[in-house]
């Protein structure tokens, strides 16, 4: 039950964002924005900006991403294409910023250990202005069992391995720290910020020739991911949207999804119910030029988990997901405080 | 079990007679009749009993309940009632539709001596309690004529490794089955790694490097009610006696390539370690690094790291140095040359899961008398490798492998028993005696 209305807000929050950021700016005063959830400004400027955790050194850039209306999926002319990105339709897209790089270790290992974050607070500022979050309101990964770099590199390296719900807590915490709504894109977001205007199918164009300018895929790699932004970017500024690591989006994966939809739907979602399967974009250093399409969907498994030796499985790390990493975004207009509260998801256990 | 394997009445009979020799020879409890095998009562489902019902000994019941032969849990044993209920509901969610989770409340064994009557009723007896209970309950399940998964480091004291050692003999002469959860034996990756290794490869190995740098493990909070054995149980990790520390409990797994690769296990070691960062109560007695070097035989000295750190370069892996090359497991399971070129590279993408792999082989070999699986002797000698670590770290001086091997030390307590003192306690500060390098005995 829970979670069924859980879901229904998770729904409303994407459709319904607008207009429940322009009655909760008129409605709500201002001393309430202060809590948790709530963003620090609502009438920001749609430009570029860096972001520095709060309490650290650590910082990314976000890109401003125009909203507008695209083709999802792939023609069924394209080469290579699988059945599940199709029927093409047109959808509506908000505007959002996107991290013009994937999630790196030295963003994700700030959520990951606690200590690590009081120590870095500490050093730079003081505990205070680190808005450190209370253990009851964001939880954490238990310690991974393994090296969960798998000696592909830490700093400037991309974050992998982790759960669709460790992401999404990452999410919920930076935006704790933070007072800015950060999560998951959905899988029409990503794909759109992807394309970035183009319909081909690369950003770079059709032919799978020219993708060592732009990506890491199996054949230019030495069996692992490299640091993240060292290939040239998408038109619109983005970094290893093809290749280097697999991108968690917030969709349930289902093959027929595209035929569900009409067209002009506006930032449809698949809101998961299921543990398995969810859907990653982008391809990584693990795959071929196919897999790395702008189209190309891939189904998490419950194999990503297969050498978890414990029941019930992580709800935090896929020990067998060394290709999966996210990057994240944030609305241009954000939901209210109510919403963002239901927006996060509670773990499903993995027996 | 529709379709037995055409050697498998054979296979029963050798086994008969093999446990007859064996009941003759007073190997078998007397109470407890030979027929209490599936395979000579004639029963066809394979009864598997769980000896230690914590996350990974539930993932390993999963794991033999998900083979392909006719197998059912029919008996579980724990310390504590509240972990045997997890496991056996979390059991229940993934394998209750199956029928092959069978265990009545009165195959429910809670305590410390439980075990006795979890074992009696199977055929195939999975050990995962914490290590220290391991050289136990193997003895216990090989005099019982069972066939054994047990997870590793199979002990963690010298009296433990002899006795495993012991009973692995027992094992093979009563032709019961034993792998042990060193899973790497039973991964394609190290699989291919390791032939192209004795093949000659990489040359000669001359030295190597192993790893398993990691940010530490769980901690449980002590609890207002609780004695001090039953805090030590529910934070096993951090007691020597139950744990051996972690460089046996999870760094045995790089030790143990270095010794699969060597095809040797080591002389002597030297090394160093301590208390760094995990100095508080909560962390009982172990160390949260070790760094060892291992001596082979032939001169081969391979170094050895473990670390329970936050904030520090993780690994684990393993790294080995030959005449021609250089193998790694790194990132990606590969062979070089010393300039750097790779020779062979392992493509793992669509491999089997080693964990359930292992139980694969286990009910295969037993239902079709194919092949005898002995894992213990090297799982005991790996386990001693971690321990002469461990002896080394603590000691801070060269301990060799036959005094080592030879101690007399033991951890096991005088009495297990919830209101018994374990082997160590705490002092007025709350604090555990720690060792102190250059001081400490460990022979």
């Amino acid at each position: 039950m829970k979670r069924s209305k859980q879901c229904y807000a998770q729904l409303n929050l994407l459709n319904r964002a607008l207009i429940i950021v322009l009655v909760s700016v008129v409605l709500l005063p201002s001393h309430r924005i202060k809590s948790l959830w709530s963003v620090k400004e609502k009438n920001v400027a749609f430009e570029p900006y860096t972001e520095t955790i709060p309490g650290s050194q650590v910082s990314f850039d976000m890109v401003p991403i125009q909203g507008g209306e695209y083709m999802m999926g792939s023609p069924s002319s394209e080469d290579k294409r699988k059945d599940d990105e199709g029927p093409q339709v047109k959808v509506g897209i908000e505007p959002f910023w996107m991290a013009s790089t994937e999630t790196t270790w030295d963003m994700f290992e700030i959520f990951v250990f606690q200590e690590q974050e009081k120590r870095l607070a500490t050093e730079s500022g003081g505990l205070e202005s680190a808005n450190i979050p209370s253990v009851d309101a964001v939880s954490r990964p238990t310690p991974p069992y393994l090296d969960m770099s798998f000696g592909m590199g830490k700093y400037g390296y991309p974050a992998i391995c982790m759960t669709q719900y460790s992401a999404q807590m990452f999410c919920k915490w930076l935006t704790a720290k933070t007072g800015v709504f950060y999560r998951l894109p959905t899988e029409a977001e990503w794909e759109y910020a992807c394309r970035a205007g183009t319909e081909t199918a690369y950003f770079f164009g059709d032919d799978p020739a020219d993708i060592d300018e732009y990506a890491w895929y199996y054949d230019n790699t030495y069996g692992g991911y490299e640091k993240v932004g060292t290939k040239k970017p998408n038109p619109w500024g983005l970094y290893d949207m093809h290749g280097n690591v697999s991108e968690w989006t917030l969709d349930q994966y289902n093959p027929e999804f595209y035929a569900s939809l009409g067209d002009g739907v506006k930032v449809p979602y698949n809101v998961p119910t299921k543990l398995y399967p969810r859907t990653v974009r982008g391809g990584s250093y693990d795959d071929d030029p196919e897999t790395l399409r702008s189209a190309s969907r891939i189904p998490s498994n419950p194999r990503w988990k297969q050498q978890d030796p414990q029941i019930p499985k992580s709800n935090w790390w896929h020990t067998d997901a060394r290709h999966v990493g996210f990057r994240i975004i944030r609305p241009l207009n954000p939901p209210a405080e109510k919403d963002i509260e239901a927006f996060w998801p509670e773990p499903i256990e993995d027996i | 079990m529709k379709n037995f394997e055409p050697n498998k009445n054979i296979n029963r009979r050798k086994f008969v007679k093999s446990s007859a020799a064996a009941a003759a020879g007073g190997m078998f409890l007397s109470h407890l009749p030979v027929s209490a095998s599936a395979f000579v009562g004639g029963n066809e489902t394979l009864r598997v009993a769980l000896i230690g019902c914590g996350g990974r000994g539930t993932g390993a019941a999963a794991q033999a309940l998900s083979v392909k032969e006719d197998v059912k849990l029919v008996a579980m044993a724990d310390a504590f009632r509240d972990r045997l209920d997890d496991s056996y509901e979390n059991l229940m969610k993934k394998h209750g539709e199956s029928g092959r989770v069978d265990v009545p409340e009165e195959h429910k064994f809670v305590g410390f001596d439980g075990y006795k009557n979890a074992i009696a009723l199977a055929d195939v007896v999975l050990l995962a309690t914490p290590p220290g209970f391991r050289p136990i309950h193997f003895e216990e399940a090989i005099n019982q004529g069972k066939h054994v998964f047990m997870e590793k480091p199979v002990a963690v004291d010298a009296p433990g490794v002899r006795k495993v050692l012991d009973v692995a003999q027992k094992a093979k002469q009563n032709k019961l089955n034993v792998v042990v959860g060193l899973q790497r034996h039973y991964q394609n990756s190290y699989l291919e790694l390791m032939n192209r290794i004795h093949a000659g490869e990489i040359g000669d190995i001359v030295g190597g490097q192993v790893y398993w740098n990691s940010s530490g493990v769980w901690v449980r909070e002590r609890q207002p009610q609780q004695t001090e054995m039953e805090y030590q149980m529910r934070n096993w990790y951090y007691f020597t006696w139950l744990c051996g520390d972690h460089i046996m409990e999870q760094h045995i797994h790089n030790i143990d390539v270095a010794n699969w690769a060597k095809q040797a296990y080591p002389v002597k070691a030297q090394g160093m370690g301590g208390r760094e960062v995990r100095t508080g109560k909560d962390h009982g007695e172990i160390f949260d690094h070790h760094f060892v070097e291992f001596h082979y035989e032939d001169g081969t000295m391979i170094n050895s790291q473990c670390r329970h750190q936050e904030g520090c370069m993780n690994k684990v892996s393993e790294s080995l140095v030959g005449t021609k090359g250089r193998a790694t497991t790194d990132g990606a399971t590969m062979i070089s040359d010393h300039s750097g070129k790779t020779l062979w590279k392992h493509r793992g993408k669509n491999d089997p899961n080693p964990y359930q792999v292992e139980h694969d082989r286990l009910f295969a070999a037993i239902v079709s008398g194919d092949e005898l699986l002995a894992d213990a002797e090297n799982g005991a000698k790996s386990t001693m490798t971690a321990l002469l670590g461990r002896m080394a770290t603590y000691s801070g001086k060269v301990v060799t492998w036959e005094e080592a091997l030879n101690s007399n030390m033991s951890l096991v307590p005088q009495t297990f028993s919830w209101d018994a003192n374990p082997p160590v306690v705490p002092g007025p500060d709350g604090k555990y005696p720690i060792p102190v390098p250059g001081k400490t005995k460990v022979i």
